[in-house]
């Protein structure tokens, strides 16, 4: 087994296999060290669905030492987004004439009677994929007699792409594109999971893309309040690897931090002019998360200066709390609580062709990486 | 969903970039990273620029990666040092 999930370790450099197999010998010394100064197990948690689909698909689960654990926590935007505001987004397409486009990754998530956006679509609404929201604006443009709405959900990395296509529309004077906002904050999603006194969690390995945008200074309370490692990682099999030793090493030395194994990409302060961008067109309002519920300061909507552009405004959707699918346990999986195989539904009801749970829709949710990938 | 994907600039035309994906070129926004310029190596999500990549770090962190590993048992190094992808 070991050596076949090493092959994966394939070159270039950045999954030379010589240094992923060094990297999870230091693991392994470390792993020690570090459960015996925790007192048993070690969990740590990613949060970002493309770091889930880079461990599933290394195989790297597998060579990793008994006792470390690596959880999959609230990190694929598709799986957070509540019931209530899938339904919304389902409720957007019975407006007479509306084009809706979205990222392909919304398509097959189901609302509470169990319609996705795709059976919409079969069933005669206008609903097209695209790879930009800059195609949505330049589809407007092109449209001036329908509206086109755009399904905007995601984090910090995709708020400043979507916030910069509505102030393309605005300076373009489009009265005919708007945009859903249900946006999510990942340092307050932290402190979600931290504030649970019985949560598990030892370290996180914190999202590239994400911090490429918002910088390490949102993460110091998870070090300084809660004494939880933090280490910023970019995606290769290496950045991994390395990710987990500098987790193991802060907690073997006792001095949590916040570190960047991902420096090419995630400068100190981030993207600044994302950032003033986000503060232009959005603010921070209460967000409603799977299994969570709402939660206030958790999430980005218009601001009063772009709200002309909120398609739930515009078009007065409102907002139903609505109950997960039976049996489901994507909520668990998405705290850190569950595995994809601790799920009844898993692989029997529930696989990628046929999904009940965004975290198998979604091509980067946990339960999909894990069906895919089988560890 | 936050994927980002590394490209070359090899045009600039007011905020309008054409990137190079390894030979694939695509129209790119660079509204969120306005200094970037030619031949810069950008992070590209979803049709913006959203990082401006330093080859040199990239350079660096697989310096560290060899430094660290430096005992490595196996076959070490079978690729060039200056990968393709900053």
């Amino acid at each position: 087994m070991r050596n076949a999930a090493a092959e994966r370790f394939s070159s270039p450099l950045w999954r030379d296999r010589g240094l992923a197999s060094a990297a999870l010998s230091e693991m392994e010394k470390l792993a020690l060290l570090a459960a015996a100064k925790n007192g048993g197990r070690v969990n740590f948690m990613e949060v970002c669905g493309t770091h889930t689909m880079a461990i599933a698909a290394s195989g790297m689960r597998r060579l990793f030492p008994e006792g470390l654990r690596m959880l999959s926590g609230p990190g694929c935007p598709v799986c957070v987004t509540s019931q209530g505001d899938i339904d919304r987004v389902l409720s957007l397409t019975a407006i007479p004439g509306v084009i809706i486009t979205t990222f392909g990754d919304m398509l097959k998530v189901k609302g509470s009677k169990g319609l996705d956006l795709h059976a919409m679509r079969e069933s005669g609404a206008d609903v097209r994929v695209v790879y930009s929201p800059l195609d949505a604006v330049a589809l407007a443009a092109a449209e001036p007699a329908r509206q086109v709405v755009f399904i905007g959900v995601g984090f910090e990395t995709t708020a400043p792409v979507i916030g910069a296509a509505v102030a393309r529309a605005k300076k373009m004077g489009l009265k005919n594109f708007s945009s859903t906002a249900f946006f999510k904050l990942v340092p307050p999603a932290l402190e979600l999971l931290l504030s649970d006194p019985g949560n598990k969690i030892h370290g996180f390995i914190l999202p590239g893309h994400v911090s490429a945008i918002i910088g390490l200074e949102p993460y110091r309370f998870v070090a300084k309040k809660y004494r939880v490692p933090c280490v910023v990682t970019g995606f290769e099999p290496l950045d991994i690897l390395t990710a987990i030793n500098m987790l193991l090493k802060q907690i073997v030395s006792g001095k949590p931090a916040v570190e960047d194994e991902y420096f090419r990409a995630v400068p100190a302060d981030g993207n600044p002019a994302a950032k003033k961008l986000i503060r232009e067109v959005f603010t921070v309002t209460p967000a409603s998360w799977r299994a969570i519920g709402t939660v206030k300061n958790t999430g980005l909507s218009f601001s009063k200066a772009y709200a002309a552009f909120d398609a739930v405004k515009r078009f007065g959707i409102k907002y139903k709390e609505a109950p997960e699918p039976k049996g489901c346990r994507c909520g668990g999986i998405l705290l850190g609580k569950a595995l994809p195989p601790d799920c009844p539904l898993f692989g029997k009801v529930c696989t990628p062709s046929s999904a009940v749970g965004p975290c198998m829709v979604s091509s980067e949710g946990a339960c999909a990486a894990w069906f895919k990938y089988g560890n | 969903m936050c994927l980002a994907v590394p490209g070359k600039i090899i045009l600039v035309k007011n905020r309008n970039a054409e990137v190079d994906f390894s030979g694939v070129k695509r129209a790119v926004s660079l509204d969120l990273v306005p200094a970037a310029k030619k031949n810069d190596y950008v992070l590209v999500h979803a049709g913006f620029a959203i990082q401006v990549l330093e080859p040199k770090e990239a350079e660096e962190t697989l310096k560290l990666f060899k430094e660290i590993y430096a005992q490595s048992e196996g076959d070490a190094f079978s690729g060039p040092l200056a990968h393709n992808r900053p």
